[in-house]
């Protein structure tokens, strides 16, 4: 109904006025109405782009931000543990020092210092600074690896603390 | 776009009012500032809890009951679980679909970060007042 409103404005409009307008009007209602109808291409995804260091960041950033949500819980754990007392401490040690306990926080520690080092690149492009195709990159892969050697040497630390005791 | 030929709405008026909720800069933003907190946060209590490799009750209680360390433990709980709870809620728009489900996991995050954060406070002053 609308359109027909539309469409009688057009064709009474004179020679000399507003008839472009209404007829270029006129074009956009009927284009938006065809769309409706056409499938409409869905953009491309991961498959699809040629993998690179800043995308494969990005999604770690989220994969690991994930695990480090359900990790809260492991830190609750020990804080009401050593809040509740030495039974429940116990317990949580107990369950830390054991070999799968050990893999867990060395992961852990690996994901909140990927995350960490990660994000300070966001932080870093939020100021336009390293935008460009080389320089986010280049802090893309130096947070990586920043990540990776404080994680070693995080559990370095700890190994030479375990034969010190 | 599966609206009927009946639907004299217009595509405009279809979408009015179903568009931004106009309250996501506040998490955006939010979402930068813990971030900026947890930098230092983060990795000051890897140290702490490395410092804390072996440790037994009465010294992991000690450390953790120390005022510098007990306000710093606050406020990396509240910034981690805010961050956490807008980290989770952009997850969950982009992959959960169906009203239904993305209400429950929706309401289930702010459920779990809640309770994760408020354990977590608690425990941090219950061993800070001694109780």
């Amino acid at each position: 109904m609308r359109r027909r409103a539309i469409n009688n404005e057009a064709t009474h409009a004179g020679p000399s006025g507003s008839a472009d307008l209404l007829v270029a009007r006129n074009g956009v209602l009927r284009m938006a109405e065809q769309r409706q109808a056409v499938e409409r291409p869905l953009s491309p995804h991961l498959q699809i782009y040629r993998l690179t260091i800043t995308m494969a960041m990005s999604i770690l950033h989220r994969i690991v931000g994930v695990a480090l949500y359900a990790g809260t819980a492991l830190a609750a754990w020990w804080l009401i543990a050593t809040a509740t007392g030495p039974e429940a401490y116990a317990a949580f040690r107990s369950v830390a020092d054991h070999w799968f306990g050990q893999l867990v926080l060395f992961g852990f520690t690996w994901a909140l210092l990927h995350h960490l080092f990660s994000g300070i690149r966001y932080l870093v492009w939020d100021e336009i600074v390293a935008t460009s195709p080389k320089a986010a990159d280049r802090i893309s892969w130096a947070a990586a690896i920043a990540a990776l050697a404080a994680t070693v040497l995080v559990w370095a630390v700890i190994c030479t603390m375990r034969g010190a005791i | 776009m599966s609206a009927s030929k009946k639907d004299m709405r217009t595509p405009l008026g279809r979408v009015l009012a179903h568009g931004s909720a106009k309250s996501g800069t506040g998490d955006h933003i939010r979402q930068r500032i813990t971030a900026l907190a947890m930098v230092p946060l983060g990795l000051f209590f890897t140290g702490f809890a490395v410092s804390l490799v072996g440790a037994d009750y009465e010294t992991a209680r000690a450390a953790l009951g120390n005022p510098f360390i007990a306000v710093a433990a606050l406020l990396f709980v509240v910034a981690a679980i805010m961050h956490m709870r807008i980290g989770m809620q952009i997850v969950i728009e982009d992959y959960v679909t169906g009203a239904r489900l993305r209400s429950l996991a929706l309401i289930g995050n702010f459920f779990f970060s809640y309770a994760v954060g408020l354990a977590c406070l608690y425990a941090v002053a219950k061993i800070g007042f001694g109780g």
